[in-house]
């Protein structure tokens, strides 16, 4: 199961390394994002700094839609999805497989992001070991929360419209935990980080499981 | 409410030509009899809510209690049709009939309209008693919020044409998630405010007058009424609907079959 998910996962990377569309589309669109965000708040450094870690993540949420469907469309194309369906892995590898795909990317984003938002938002990090978990626990339940709703979606007509609608509200816990994990990291505010890590480790596990046993059924549709 | 007259399916098949029953009658009468009753006690017999504090000031929330009326009972529906969409879907996964998908369904849209009255009467209350339109900090008033959110992206999902057995399958999901999901939202709203604006105890403190209690108890019934009301016409309404489609899918087999120069008694009903 795990050697499957794997080469799934394999196959994800491999095209986004070769395509650089991750690299060269949405890390620049989620760059773009961060300076009108400055743009918005005005040159206040300190209103950028207090604010950070939530502009950081509505950020890295909103190029995961992009990473998301990017993720879908490429198997959509040639019928490569029903090849996928055809070869007879196991559902729960391919839902494993294209979560931890999608989770790579995402922390690879974090990490130009994060560099971006210590460079033009001026923020120093107090706690190096929160701000890697809490990116890494956030990307994980982003990422099977995301690979969930982008099955549903994909093969649908409207999907670049329906997959926000759908993934946003769901993942707000997301937004909310890491945010107060971030500012803890920064020390921009006093909140219990570790404790919001439990609240993004917990939400990764939920939609881990239920994305798993569920996308049989949605594979099949799609 | 809504009819589908069996001329205008084009035939004669045993189905309905309307949503309505001698069951919705009667409890679409005892809606209104009971909202009529239900205004003249909030506006002629509750008392405005007002109280005088130890300094001698008069605090309350004055004649905005009477929202309350209206605003209580729509968040007991939302939750109540939601509720009943989780558990529809449940049951579809586990029986696969459209009975459960259509009941999921037509829950599901009456929670989210009195879902959004819950969020307006409790905006529209929220001004003058907490003098603001909107409080973050309030755990009840995101949560609905959020969960509103999910299920008209549920109802989205729903208007999107496709086989019914995938639409019901990709649909319960939704809701099954967006379920699960309103109990973290919940949580981590609590956790990112731990604090809320609206009264927790006031029913258990007896802090409620006599009379405002009564009539908060008579709107819950009014409302309960309403929804089985609306769910009732709703269903049949989603009923009457498949049988629509399943008739028009008949339909246009015939008029191939007559292309192709097979008349339907040599080729068969399908």
């Amino acid at each position: 199961m795990f050697r499957d998910a794997w080469l799934i996962a394999g196959k994800d990377l491999r095209i986004e390394m070769r395509s650089r569309v991750g690299l060269n589309q949405i890390v620049p669109f989620a760059v773009t994002v961060l300076v009108l965000f400055a743009f918005a708040l005005d040159t206040d450094q300190e209103a950028l700094r207090t604010y950070a870690p939530g502009l950081f993540w509505v950020t890295v949420l909103l190029a995961a839609l992009l990473a998301i469907g990017r993720s879908f469309a490429v198997d959509l194309a040639d019928g490569a999805a029903d090849r996928l369906l055809l070869s007879g892995i196991d559902p729960i590898s391919v839902f494993g497989g294209k979560a931890a795909a999608i989770a790579v990317q995402l922390v690879v984003l974090e990490v130009l992001l994060g560099a971006g938002v210590v460079l033009l938002f001026d923020v120093t990090v107090h706690r190096y070991g929160l701000l890697v978990c809490a990116g890494l626990a956030a990307a994980a339940g982003v990422a099977t929360a995301g690979t969930l709703y982008g099955a549903l979606v994909a093969g649908l007509g409207v999907r670049e419209t329906l997959l926000p609608l759908l993934l946003l509200p769901v993942v707000a816990p997301v937004l909310i935990g890491a945010t107060r994990a971030f500012q803890d990291a920064f020390g921009v505010a006093g909140a219990e980080g570790w404790a919001w890590l439990g609240l993004l480790a917990g939400f990764a596990a939920i939609y881990g499981v239920f994305g798993a046993f569920s996308y049989g059924a949605l594979l099949e549709e799609a | 409410m809504t009819t589908a007259t069996t001329e205008s399916t084009g035939t004669g098949d045993g189905i309905p030509a309307t949503t309505s029953s001698r069951a919705t009658k009667v409890l679409g009468w005892l809606t209104l009899a009971g909202f009529a009753v239900l205004v003249a006690l909030a506006f002629a017999w509750v008392p405005e809510d007002t109280r005088i504090t130890e300094q001698g000031d008069v605090v309350g929330q004055f004649d905005a209690v009477r929202l309350m009326f209206v605003h209580v009972p729509s968040a007991i529906l939302a939750y109540t049709g939601f509720g009943l969409t989780f558990l529809a879907s449940l049951a579809y996964v586990r029986w696969r009939t459209d009975w459960w998908d259509m009941m999921a369904h037509a829950s599901a849209e009456i929670g989210v309209v009195f879902g959004v009255l819950t969020l307006v009467t409790g905006s529209i209350w929220g001004r003058p008693t907490w003098q603001t339109w909107w409080e973050w900090g309030d755990v009840r008033l995101v949560t609905t919020l959020v969960m509103v959110l999910v299920f008209v992206g549920y109802l989205a999902v729903r208007r999107i044409p496709a086989d019914a057995v995938v639409q019901a399958r990709r649909s319960a999901v939704i809701a099954l998630v967006g379920a699960v999901n309103i109990v973290i939202v919940n949580r981590s709203v609590d956790w990112w405010e731990n604090r809320t604006l609206h009264q927790q105890s006031t029913l258990i403190a007896r802090k409620i007058r006599d009379e405002t209690l009564f009539t908060l108890s008579f709107s819950f019934a009014v409302g309960m009424v309403l929804f089985a009301w609306l769910l009732l016409h709703r269903f049949r309404m989603a009923y009457l609907q498949r049988q629509i489609e399943e008739l028009e899918v008949d339909e246009a087999l015939a008029e191939r079959r007559a292309e192709a120069g097979m008349s339907e008694t040599q080729g068969g009903r399908p």
